[in-house]
């Protein structure tokens, strides 16, 4: 299981890359391979607001529709439109061009409730059981 | 939560681990969903050959000298005149004119036959059937422990089974079946399925299902045989557009609005929900079951609102995403006046009404070998 150093994660299997004011967000590894073949990913607008551990989107695989969670609050500067024509991205390279959605931080100590790759990865392992 | 272990496991259990499948709970019985994903195992089924056991579902062998006139009684569709070595499709229904279950007859001779059912319905229909059995001279047995199933479905189907078979395949029209062995192991080779490509639905002992498998699995690499998880099963079946138990038919639906008129022959002798069945057709049709597609990506999933601008006008009974057309399809029973093929509609995906239009099911065109 794949689970990069330089990422921070949440709970519910977001990762967020931390830049500055701008965090990109994706799902992980571990989420991708649980979901199955993604073939559709709900995205929201450039501007919107969202708010940390409220869902901003979703993923469908062909058995399940799963909700996006924010793992901090801020506004959508940016968001993956390759995925509408290719969710299949999310699957492939989740870390890569299966990106979601880049968000200008606004409250960087929100960052602190986020889980370090060791947490995160031994929280999937218990979730592997 | 149902414990894994209350759950019943087919013959090819421990294969389905070795081969890295996905396994879930499905009608009581542990089954593996998907092997290496729902998208790459429908297109080896639709370009190729796949292989998946459906051993769950339900066998009944019916024997006697009534077993004829017990089953023309039980089912909807007329037996009379079935050939030795044929299956036909066909509704078992309820007093009422409610679906008990859709199966498949096969005929070995006039007073030898054995039905397919749904695995959800095996044990319902066994007690159906002895409960109406009483007054034929009949012996109704469920052999549905001791009988493995297997289809291999695709283009490419016949060419591999051929490899490992005694009796010639080619010979076996859609809807015909032969006894043969595969690999030395007796088996029945019905040309069946429930994928829109031609293939088999191969019956077999329970004890030979394992060594018969592997085999195929070992032969089929030169055919780039895939197993198949139930996930591309559900996708394969709905591009079809054909009815699942338990989503479009159940023992309140009207056959007639599902489509399923052409299995239902009110002119043969009595047999049960015929008065019912009668009534329906002559009170004609308010509801039909249509095809429903969406215009723009998106996936669409069972009970998903129908509307009419603005206005409900069903609910999806089934929905899936069709990995052949990329996008939502699904199957809605409405009133007549909104079946019209191409009539606008929207479905209700999380509060968003999403364009789609009513279709003629098969979603694609079937590619199964009708001589």
């Amino acid at each position: 299981m794949e689970v990069p150093e330089n990422l921070l994660y949440t709970q519910e299997h977001e990762w967020v890359r931390v830049d500055g004011k701008k965090a990109v967000v994706g799902i992980t590894q571990f989420a991708q391979e649980q979901l199955g073949d993604i073939v559709f990913v709900e995205l929201p607008e450039v501007g919107t607001l969202i708010e940390q551990e409220s869902p901003f989107g979703v993923v469908e695989s062909v058995k399940t529709v799963s909700d996006l969670y924010a793992p901090v609050s801020g506004t959508v500067t940016a968001s993956n439109k390759d995925l509408e024509a290719h969710p299949e991205q999310v699957n492939s390279e989740p870390y890569g061009t299966g990106w979601i959605i880049e968000i200008e931080v606004s409250d960087e100590k929100e960052l602190e409730k986020l889980m370090s790759p060791d947490d995160y990865t031994e929280q999937c392992n218990k979730e592997q059981g | 939560m149902t414990n894994d272990s209350d759950l019943k496991t087919t013959p090819l259990h421990s294969m389905h681990k070795e081969l890295g499948g996905k396994l879930v709970p499905f009608a009581g019985w542990h089954m593996p969903i998907q092997f290496k994903g729902v998208m790459e195992e429908h297109k080896c089924v639709r370009d190729g050959v796949g292989i998946f056991d459906v051993s769950h579902m339900g066998e009944i062998e019916i024997t006697g000298p009534d077993a004829k006139k017990l089953i023309q009684y039980l089912v909807t569709n007329d037996i009379e005149s079935m050939q030795n070595n044929q299956a036909l499709y066909t509704l078992m229904c309820l007093e009422t004119g409610g679906v008990v279950d859709d199966l498949l007859v096969h005929r070995f001779s006039d007073d030898h036959y054995f039905l397919c059912v749904n695995a959800s319905n095996s044990d319902k229909d066994f007690q159906w059937i002895l409960k109406n059995a009483g007054d034929f001279n009949a012996v109704v047995k469920n052999t549905s422990q001791e009988t493995a199933q297997l289809a291999v479905q695709g283009k490419h189907s016949e060419a591999l089974l051929q490899k490992l078979c005694d009796i010639s395949l080619s010979e076996i029209e859609y809807y015909h079946f032969r006894k043969g062995k595969i690999h030395n192991f007796e088996c029945i080779l019905a040309r069946t399925g429930y994928t829109g490509e031609d293939g088999f639905e191969v019956y077999l002992d329970s004890k030979h299902a394992e060594s018969a498998y592997k085999a195929l699995i070992e032969e089929g690499k030169s055919f780039n045989l895939q197993p198949i998880g139930l996930g591309a099963r559900d996708t394969l079946r709905m591009e079809m557009g054909y009815a699942l138990y338990g989503n479009e038919l159940n023992e309140n639906c009207n056959p007639f609005e599902a489509g399923l008129g052409w299995v239902i022959k009110l002119q043969k002798d009595d047999f049960l929900g015929k008065a019912a069945l009668k009534k329906q057709k002559d009170a004609g049709l308010s509801r039909k079951l249509v095809g429903i597609r969406l215009l723009d990506r998106g996936v669409l999933r069972p009970h998903y609102r129908v509307l009419s601008e603005g206005s409900p006008v069903g609910e999806l009974t089934s929905g899936t995403f069709s990995p052949s057309l990329n996008t939502g399809i699904g199957l809605c029973y409405v009133s007549t006046e909104y079946a019209k093929l191409g009539t606008k509609l929207d479905v209700e995906i999380r509060k968003l009404n999403v364009p789609a239009e009513v279709v003629k099911p098969p979603f694609l065109p079937s590619r199964i070998k009708k001589s």
